[in-house]
């Protein structure tokens, strides 16, 4: 089946920071990826380039077969995105906001309402509908984020950090959603939770410094753990690939917010 | 067109997008306590300076130029409140990643946002009616100088909303925005202002000074506030607007991700 989301050799450049070098990833449909690294690894910047947020230094992307440099509207529709941190118009309440997301992903009327619905329904925000986003906890404010990316049911999702903050009920219930919605959809997310990979992905990509260092099942990354490690094997496993000077902790851009 | 059962969302025209952005920025006015403030404060300011300070009554005349002789002064220090949040806002909540990664192009959000600024302000100044309605109770005065004079502050405001939006564009720190923006409407106002330019033409080139009136809004403002509609101070306030929109697109695109 063909690739629902095809990145070939991005890169960026922020001034003399080269914080994404060379990164080609092919997702097809019912694939699940965790996209793992350690923080400023360019786990970020890799998926705001994929989200034509960011333009790459060099490198092209393709979303359901369309170019997103050549036609960025009609890709920006293929895709649903959770941006890092969740953001969503403080002064909206969650159906306002739902309903502006509706409108600008083209439904009008009954048919707006019905998504709105259903986007809520799904991610169980209805005791919050009413009220004002900065006034949700950040477990609602996570979900009202993924009902955001899921409301026209794009074959593409791409979540930035999707359970980062939330207490251990709400991350069962954003992986259980994740596994539900798998099906023909590719599926891109960023995670530190090594377990979370095991749990609900079918590929796990590990990047370190702008590049990738490992593309495989969990199970292989899992292989990858030094040979006398017994627990956490994922973990050991992530460090073997990522430590080697990390612990310097060089100061990347990550093309963000703060 | 109906609301359909369709579940592939619509491709909407660079027309609707536009529309889109604009219902949801005009909404945001009326979510917080700024449109209030905004209305009573400009509402009363243009009152008190026509009658306290224009001397309405004491001139005897059936005109209105004592109320919009002051309408640039009240722009100096009203508009940049408007136009700060527009850009700086969006770049502190990281709501810009989601505004830019939605099937919207930089320049529907561009538009969006500023004519809902426009309409916003246009609705200010048109709330300011009452003062059409006492001047014709009082007197005969000329109804086409008052709406020629009508639309040059609404120009004025648009052109001021403009260079705001790009100054807020260019920050993530609302204070700076409202303070740049002042800073250069004021400029701009002052640039064509009698003393300023009797002290240029003691020993600057006759060109200069004249092309320095030109440049200033004042000048244009006064000339349409006598009731004159030349085409060149409507077209030098629509290229102001247009100019300053243009490098806000510019302005997103360089500074968005920072």
């Amino acid at each position: 089946m063909a690739s629902r989301i095809v990145a070939k050799q991005l890169e960026k450049r922020f001034g003399h920071i080269h914080a994404v070098q060379g990164i080609s990833l092919e997702v097809p449909a019912g694939q699940v990826l965790g996209f793992l690294g350690p923080n400023g690894a360019g786990k970020s910047t890799t998926m705001r380039m994929i989200t034509g947020f960011l333009e790459p230094t060099a490198g092209s992307v393709t979303l359901d077969g369309i170019d997103l440099a050549a036609d960025p509207i009609a890709a920006k529709r293929t895709f649903g995105y959770l941006p890092e941190g969740a953001p969503a118009y403080p002064d909206m309440t969650v159906e306002e906001f739902l309903g502006f997301i509706a409108q600008a992903r083209g439904y009008r009327g009954r048919e707006a309402k019905e998504r709105v619905d259903r986007a809520i329904d799904r991610v169980n925000l209805k005791g919050v509908r009413r009220q004002a986003f900065e006034t949700l906890s950040k477990g609602y404010k996570r979900r009202t984020g993924l009902a955001q990316a899921l409301l026209h049911d794009p074959g593409i999702l791409i979540l930035d950090e999707p359970t980062d903050g939330l207490d251990p009920n709400q991350k069962h219930e954003v992986r259980e959603l994740i596994k539900e919605l798998g099906g023909d959809r590719a599926i891109v997310l960023s995670t530190h939770i090594l377990e979370e990979v095991e749990a609900v992905c079918t590929r796990a990509v590990v990047i370190n410094k702008g590049r990738i260092v490992f593309d495989g099942t969990p199970s292989e990354m899992e292989s990858r753990a030094p040979r006398d490690t017994v627990k956490n094997r994922m973990d050991a496993a992530f460090r073997a690939m990522t430590s080697i000077d990390t612990a310097a902790d060089a100061p990347r851009a990550k093309g963000g917010r703060r | 067109m109906s609301a359909s059962a369709s579940a592939a969302p619509r491709a909407l025209g660079a027309f609707a997008r536009t529309a889109v952005v604009f219902r949801r920025e005009f909404r945001s006015y009326f979510q917080t306590p700024l449109a209030a403030v905004f209305l009573v404060i400009f509402l009363f300011l243009a009152g008190l300076f026509a009658f306290n300070i224009g001397g309405f009554y004491e001139r005897n005349q059936a005109d209105l130029r004592p109320f919009f002789q002051f309408h640039p002064w009240l722009y100096v220090f009203l508009v940049p409140a408007v136009s700060m949040r527009l850009w700086a806002e969006e770049r502190r909540t990281g709501t810009i990643e989601l505004a830019m990664t939605l099937p919207f192009g930089v320049r529907d959000l561009v538009l969006g946002k500023f004519l809902a600024a426009w309409a916003f302000t246009t609705i200010a100044l048109a709330l300011t009616f009452p003062m059409w309605i006492t001047v014709s109770w009082l007197g005969e005065p000329d109804h086409g100088t008052i709406f020629v004079a009508y639309l040059a502050s609404a120009l004025l405001g648009g052109a001021f909303l403009a260079i705001g939006a790009f100054l807020s564009a260019l920050t993530k720190n609302q204070v700076i925005a409202f303070v740049l923006c002042a800073v250069v409407c004021f400029v701009l106002l002052l640039a064509g202002f009698p003393a300023v330019l009797d002290f240029l033409r003691g020993w600057a080139p006759q060109g200069v000074v004249e092309g320095l009136a030109s440049t200033s809004a004042s000048t244009h403002y006064e000339s349409m506030m006598r009731g004159v509609i030349d085409l060149r101070d409507v077209f030098y306030f629509i290229t102001v607007i247009a100019a300053f929109l243009i490098l806000n697109c510019f302005a997103i695109d360089w500074k968005k991700s920072d």
